[in-house]
């Protein structure tokens, strides 16, 4: 058959590229049309199956569960919440608690990611071979197995509550987690918080102006010192005029477990680590791949303009690297958020894990994945989202 | 594109796969030639796999039971290992044709998980397991304790209730494998472990390193009728399925076992010639061989016979008959008449 365009066609090859079938935009379209049916027929199929089945077989459908009582108690819960609760309640406790694991897990693996990929580029020998020693292990062995790891070790080499080791006064690490005290509530600590959250403000700020100063006269301005300064400084000054009311609420031994202060549990504790230690070793990669893709002219450059070490990491490598390095990382951090769901496997009560329980109890598996499955795409289209316009900022442009 | 299509199609086919399920579960087993049973992933008595992989169990010999009536062999059966929370799911989607995994009979079982329980194989209640070194001598003084639990069971539901009813504080561990829930207990993560008090003395005998260092607490908290379940929507096959426990039920009564099954063939008795199908009749109504409770009692035995070799005198659990005895010696072990 002659194509389109060429030079020389036949009569009879003329004619039968004007039938209508031999015109790509309407075959184009004529597919997308299939295509569009069957996604749309198997969809309606798929679901009107689900339906009949459900009601042949006298299974309940339907969200009405949500306000009936749950009846299960949860052990973690950063809202109150017990057995005479609705489901939805449960289920927000779940969501919570998958909030707290992701969004500590992202921090801390990030920090941790970036000082591993960083010292894998030193030129320290043992401090570089350490480091891909480090990602080698972590990154090779499945992660549910690194859970069960952690969670053995918590629960087998630590006591018992009344042997708990005792390292500083009012701290206990038992099998039953970390206990340490935290400062009982006072009508003046708020005024701290205040401070706190003042000094946030001043030194970005002091930041802003800093940079204006160096921008007209060239005189840098030490923010960090100034930051910590703030910071710090700021809540302790409150802490003093406000009169040192400070009555910790200490751990204590009572009948089974400790009460008073407060406690990180073995399964959050599990949990935490495996997952920060997993996902860090995939981030160390990304660090260290994005710092190598930054040309070695650069550093040169810097350096041939007087920069020393630190200030050509912080001010010419780093720039640059982030803008490789923050798509990736997004993915790793949507990873981490999703594989949060193996909590279910050491017993840290997360929304997968509410979702199961409601699952067996109530039977509805359709809505309860349901739940899951618009929870979790959520909260990865807002973690994409945010990472995709901090990424636009960082991006280089065009002027 | 293509690849698109093709995943398309084949989503197609799975719905397709899955309403043709629906139809005669007992055809459907026949033609597969196996009996598809949703078991426990390893409760000693009840359901546990061997080094060899082999199925021993209260809850195995029921499966048994009910593919030696419909296929003539006790072997013809493929055990699903199930998890608590996977259990039902298992079962509603055709995964099993039968869950027969200690799973206690509930109105909201039946009423929301469309799901039909078959006679009672054991009747239980739920207790607590704790540490001798503890000293606590019951239930009442566990108050501020850490439970283990499994999720997705009667038992974390009770045990909410339990606390709730004598304002007692719950710290519950919820792990949902068994392995671990019971490793966790086992290595003091748990002040106490609860299930079934038939789990519990399992638990005890089999994963315990010293037995005696663990004592299972005198409250029972639940009623805990253990039964074997099908889906709802196939009134034969539940037949069948109801029918083979009481077979085990009535062989006892009439004092049936697989050693004396053949000599029984002779007997005068015209209620046991109707049973063992010598008078043919209750084969054809049930849709079986006339010789389907002949064949359950010589390859499994009576339910005599499967509870003291499983959980009775003649296993490690030593458990007493009690409330599984049958109602001519005390016990609620009741099967109707087969005629």
């Amino acid at each position: 058959m002659a194509t389109s365009g060429a030079t020389g066609r036949s009569a009879t090859a003329r004619s039968s590229d004007s039938k209508i079938w031999n015109n790509p935009t309407v075959r184009g379209v004529f597919w997308q049309i299939v295509m569009v049916v069957v996604v749309v027929g198997s969809v309606a199929y798929l679901a009107n199956n689900a339906i009949s089945n459900l009601e042949r077989q006298h299974i309940a459908s339907g969200f009405g569960f949500l306000s009936r009582e749950a009846g299960f108690d949860i052990s973690e819960k950063l809202i109150d919440y017990d057995p005479s609760y609705t489901y939805r309640d449960a289920f927000l406790v779940g969501l919570l608690n998958t909030f707290e694991v992701a969004g500590l897990g992202i921090v801390l693996a990030t920090i941790l990611g970036t000082l591993i990929g960083i010292a894998r580029l030193s030129k320290n020998w043992l401090l570089s071979r350490l480091a891909q020693f480090y990602v080698e292990l972590w990154r090779n062995i499945p992660l549910l197995l690194q859970l069960f790891f952690w969670y053995a070790i918590l629960h087998v080499t630590a006591p018992g509550p009344r042997d708990a080791w005792h390292p500083l006064p009012g701290v206990f690490l038992s099998n039953r987690g970390l206990m340490f005290p935290v400062p009982s509530a006072d009508p003046t600590h708020k005024y701290i918080w205040i401070a706190f959250f003042v000094a946030i403000i001043a030194t970005v700020l002091l930041d802003w102006w800093g940079r204006k100063r160096q921008e007209t006269t060239g005189q840098p301005f030490p923010i960090i010192g100034a930051a910590a300064g703030l910071i710090i400084g700021l809540p302790v000054l409150v802490f003093l005029l406000t009169g040192l009311h400070l009555q910790p609420d200490l751990p204590e031994l009572k009948g089974f477990n400790f009460a008073g202060g407060a406690s990180f549990s073995p399964e959050l504790t599990a949990l935490l680590v495996g997952l920060v230690i997993y996902t860090a070793s995939y981030m160390a990669e990304i660090v260290r791949s994005g710092i190598l893709a930054v040309s070695h002219g650069q550093t040169e450059a810097a350096g041939a303009l007087g920069l020393r070490g630190g200030l050509i990491l912080r001010l010419v490598v780093l720039p640059q690297a982030l803008r490789i390095i923050i798509p990736p990382m997004t993915s790793q951090y949507l990873n981490l958020t999703k594989n949060s769901t193996l909590a279910v496997a050491i017993g840290f009560p997360d929304l997968v894990f509410v979702a199961n329980t409601q699952m067996n109890q109530t039977g509805q598996a359709i809505e309860g994945i349901s739940i899951i499955m618009a929870t979790y795409l959520a909260i990865s289209l807002s973690i994409s989202l945010l990472m995709n316009i901090y990424n636009a900022r960082i991006a280089l442009k065009g002027r | 594109m293509k690849r698109i299509l093709a995943s398309a199609v084949f989503t197609l086919a799975l719905g397709v796969a899955a309403s043709a399920e629906a139809g005669q579960t007992l055809d459907n087993i026949k033609s597969k030639g196996v009996l598809t049973c949703g078991v426990n992933e390893g409760t000693a008595g009840f359901g546990l796999a061997d080094s060899t992989g082999k199925y021993t169990g209260l809850d195995i010999d029921v499966c048994k039971a009910v593919a030696t009536a419909i296929l003539g062999s006790p072997d013809k059966i493929k055990f699903v290992p199930l998890s608590a929370p996977q259990r039902f799911t298992a079962l509603q989607s055709g995964e099993v044709d039968i869950l027969s995994r200690n799973t206690t009979w509930t109105l909201t079982r039946e009423a929301d998980l469309g799901l039909l329980f078959g006679p009672v194989t054991f009747y239980d209640g739920q207790g607590f397991l704790v540490k001798k070194s503890l000293n606590v001598k019951s239930a009442k003084q566990l108050s501020g304790a850490t439970v283990c639990v499994q999720p997705g069971t009667t038992t974390e539901l009770n045990l909410a209730d339990y606390f709730r009813a004598n304002k007692m504080e719950l710290k519950p561990v919820v792990i949902e494998k068994l392995d671990e829930v019971e490793n966790a207990f086992f290595s003091g993560r748990c002040d106490a472990y609860t299930t079934d008090s038939s789990g519990l003395a399992g638990t005890r005998v089999t994963k315990a390193q010293k037995p005696d260092d663990y004592i299972i607490l005198p409250e029972l908290i639940s009623k805990e009728p253990l039964a074997p379940a099908v889906r709802q929507g196939d009134d034969q096959f539940y037949d069948i399925m109801r029918w083979s426990v009481f077979a085990l039920l009535q062989a006892e009564e009439k004092g049936i076992t697989s050693q004396n099954v053949d000599q029984m063939l002779k007997s005068e008795d015209p209620d046991i010639k109707r049973f063992l199908g010598v008078t043919p009749g209750n084969g054809k109504a049930l849709g079986l061989d006339e010789k389907w409770a002949y064949n359950i009692i010589k390859s499994v035995g009576n339910y005599g016979e499967i509870f003291d070799r499983n959980v009775g005198k003649n296993s490690p659990l030593k458990l007493e008959r009690g409330l599984n005895d049958l109602w001519t010696t005390g016990g609620l072990m009741y099967a109707p008449p087969p005629r």
